[in-house]
């Protein structure tokens, strides 16, 4: 169709049309004009007068085409919205002789003259009722009136009334008209037709923020579609079922969702499984049924939880500190029989390093407290290790929670000593170093392992971004910290400051912040990226900066490079980023550390370009960081 | 903005015998875009719903007979009554080659494109009364020489 040079010769000619005689002609010209505005907005106004009659129009093909303008109009420029404002009692009075005129077998469809006038003329009462009282009111009646009136048996009626129901919601209707609308969309909900339930669920979606208490009254038939058969009406009922979970209603919901969450598709599962998180978080009614009900997804769809929830968890569980017992014995019972479920292992391995001391004094007060010997315990860790199934990051946390145990555990420390040293020669790096530090610990250190391998505290949620993060620390910090001597300032305070470093887990040094604040050294295009500080013990020249970006868009950032640079009297030094991609809706950051030595101690500024594919194109940018805070260089 | 992007017709082994587009763009994209939604189409079961959503649009279709008919249109456009211009599409047809089937189509798909095109421009439905579709076809169908007059005509 035209270009816009095109529609720009040409509108005086459409506009002319739009005036003819012969209606033929009209209603193709008010298309074209359809066609210009569209292509070119500025035009609008030349076609003003042209409109001023157009309602009057007999033919219907001219009435609809017409109609398709004005909404077109009216969607373009809040002026032409507010100008034809004055329409609405005529085009209420079309729609009223539409439905109450007998059988016109032009326009007829299954009974119901022109429906795609009629869906055309509410769909501009929707667009000019909008905020607006008026106008909202004087289209009630007819609004209830079409509601009421059409014939249900086929699409066509349904089709006006959904169109119905979609004016009601968006318009300023009164509070009866809405609770009629949703009553219909409940009525589509129980339809045979999947089309009609599909529509009625996404609508219900939509509505579920502004009319929750009505929505909730057809909660059980949303349920049932989760049962249904189509992929994207399970889709919707699923996302619907989340939004209606409330207080009251969260032991039934969850029922429901769980075994939804046994039986759906593996596309949905990682979403299902963080929408539980996430209202069990929220309305869980007893700690005990939340740690159960965290328990069942991680057995049931283990493997597609998403990367983020397991240091929540591990929040969660440290918080609730009358549980520990109930939930080590549950987590251990759990993986005995099966280890291959990434999350679920990690999450367990953790646990029992922590508190696998209650584990094997039989002490649990919720259930039948199970006998664990301590070789027992360590018969499942070392599993984990061996297994071809772990993951590196699992076998990570397994290996920390076998030296863990060695404060916690009795009898058993020359075995642990043994595993340790074994993996001090291990082809992975990460469990070398590991292991090499814990060796480390064993032999020189012997006199810090207790305290700095002691419980962990229960934690602050810092921000959302806080607890999610896999620190990077490669190891670097690691050494500096063995190698200083721990101020004299007594042995706790200092244990938690190293205790902060080693807890290489996955927590964000962040928690425990040394004081400095942290900035936001760029914010633009939805892409965020924070610094943090922290100065080395060891050298007062160094800082160490680690740096998270966020995404706030609705599409994943990818291939993201982070490169950084400083002026001459500076040295610095990059390590590996977590990732190249951060996941949208800041579902997920990248982290990555820099090193920076200032021997001059001169004020830190730094020059950074970042580079990344975003909405299926490369996007670079440069900019400067100038405010950082002044403890972070002096 | 509410208007359908584009209509496609195929058969059931996935031979297109229609398409109509209201965007514009390369043919490539056209071909691309023609095989990924015939495959996503032919693939559904009986027992799901005629609605898709593929990219950022909705895909609303319908099989009659051996044809399936698809069209395109945007997020916040009324599916059902989508389901209604196709099956007004299908009337139009049916009233012209008086109970159309595949090979009306397929031998007269110029025919086919007008009508369409008497029913729907640029995206949006511009004629809602079936006679009225129908007898412009055929009155312009009346301006059209028969092949006897043209064969009857004076050679230059």
């Amino acid at each position: 169709m035209g270009s816009s040079e095109m529609c720009r010769d040409l509108a005086g000619e459409v506009e002319k049309l739009l005036k003819t005689s012969n209606s033929y002609l009209r209603k193709k010209a008010a298309l074209c004009a359809v066609h210009v505005i569209r292509k070119v907005p500025e035009l609008m106004e030349m076609f003003l007068p042209a409109t001023k009659n157009l309602l009057n129009e007999k033919n219907h093909g001219v009435l609809h085409t017409s109609v398709v303008l004005l909404t077109e109009m009216c969607e373009r420029s809040p002026d032409m919205l507010a100008h034809f404002r004055k329409l609405v009692p005529q085009l209420v009075r079309i729609l009223k002789n539409l439905i109450m005129s007998g059988y016109s077998p032009e326009h007829d469809v299954s009974g119901i003259s022109d429906p795609f006038l009629q869906v055309r003329i509410l769909r501009l009462l929707r667009i000019l009722g909008r905020n607006d009282d008026d106008s909202s009111e004087a289209m009630n009646d007819i609004l209830a009136q079409v509601a009421t009136n059409t014939e249900t048996s086929k699409n066509v009626g349904n089709a006006i009334l959904y169109e119905t129901v979609l004016t009601i919601m968006d318009i300023k209707s009164e509070s009866g008209l809405r609770v009629l609308a949703i009553n219909i969309l409940g009525r589509f909900l129980l339809n045979n037709d999947k089309n009609i339930r599909y529509v009625a669920l996404t609508s219900l979606l939509k509505t579920v923020q502004t009319d929750h208490n009505a929505v909730q009254r057809h909660r059980s038939t949303i349920v049932d579609c989760l049962k249904d058969l189509d992929v994207s009406i399970k889709r919707r009922a699923m996302e619907l079922s989340f939004a209606l979970v409330n207080g009251n209603n969260v032991r039934g919901m969850m029922k429901e969702l769980l075994y939804f969450l046994d039986s759906c598709e593996p596309e949905f599962k990682a979403d299902c499984a963080s929408g539980i998180f996430l209202a069990a978080e929220k309305y869980a009614p007893s700690k005990r049924w939340h740690i159960d009900t965290i328990m069942r997804v991680l057995t049931t769809a283990g493997s597609y939880v998403r990367d983020d929830a397991v240091p929540n968890l591990i929040q969660l569980i440290t918080n609730s500190v009358e549980m520990h017992a109930y939930t080590v014995q549950r987590l251990y019972k759990a993986i005995l029989g099966d280890y291959s479920q990434q999350p679920l292992v990690q999450v367990a391995s953790w646990c029992i390093g922590e508190y696998g001391d209650l584990l094997v004094s039989g002490q649990c007060e919720e259930e039948e407290p199970i006998q664990v010997t301590e070789d027992e315990v360590l018969d499942i860790l070392e599993s984990v290790l061996i297994s071809n199934m772990s993951a590196s990051v699992t076998r990570g946390y397994a290996l920390t929670a076998i030296m863990k145990l060695s404060t916690r555990f009795t009898c058993t420390v020359n075995r642990i000593k043994k595993v340790v040293s074994i993996y001090g020669s291990s082809i992975d790096v990460e469990l070398q170093q590991r292991a090499v530090e814990y060796n480390a610990l064993f032999k020189k250190y012997d006199h810090m392992r207790p305290a700095l391998l002691e419980r962990m505290p229960v934690m602050e949620k810092v921000t959302t971004n806080g607890p999610t993060e896999i620190v990077q620390t490669n190891g670097e910090t690691e050494p500096a910290v063995l190698e200083t001597k721990p101020p004299p300032s007594g042995l706790q305070p200092a244990s938690q400051n190293y205790l902060q470093i080693l807890e290489i887990n996955g927590f964000h040094a962040v928690l425990f912040s040394t004081g400095i604040p942290s900035i936001t050294a760029y914010n633009k295009n939805g892409l965020k990226i924070d610094f943090t500080f922290e100065r080395s013990n060891t050298n007062p020249s160094v800082t160490v900066i680690t740096i998270q970006a966020s995404n706030s868009t609705e599409l994943d950032m990818t291939d993201f490079v982070f490169q950084a640079a400083v002026p001459k009297t500076f040295q610095l030094q990059l390590l590996s980023p977590s990732s190249s991609v951060i996941p949208a809706f800041n579902s997920g950051t990248i982290t990555q550390v820099i090193k920076v030595l200032n021997p001059q101690k001169q004020q830190l500024r730094m020059r950074i370009k970042l580079t990344y594919n975003h909405k299926g194109s490369a996007m670079q940018d440069l900019a400067e960081v100038n405010n950082f805070p002044p403890q972070s260089w002096q | 903005m509410w208007k359908i992007h584009f209509i496609l017709l195929f058969s059931r082994q996935g031979k297109l015998r229609l398409q109509k587009w209201y965007t514009t763009l390369p043919d490539k994209e056209k071909k691309k875009i023609i095989r990924e939604i015939v495959q996503i189409i032919l693939s559904r079961n009986q027992k799901t719903s005629s609605f898709v959503d593929w990219k950022d649009l909705k895909l609303v279709y319908k099989r009659y007979a051996s044809l399936y008919f698809c069209c395109a249109i945007e997020d916040q456009d009324n599916e059902l009554l989508t389901l209604e211009v196709v099956h007004r599409y299908v009337e139009l047809l049916d009233r012209y080659f008086g109970n159309v089937c595949e090979l009306d189509i397929i031998f007269n798909f110029e025919k086919a494109y007008f009508i369409l095109d008497e029913f729907i421009i640029g995206g949006e439905v511009q004629e809602t009364s079936k006679r009225s579709a129908v007898k412009a076809i055929e009155d312009s169908d009346m301006l059209q020489e028969t092949v006897e007059e043209y064969m009857n005509k004076p050679a230059f």
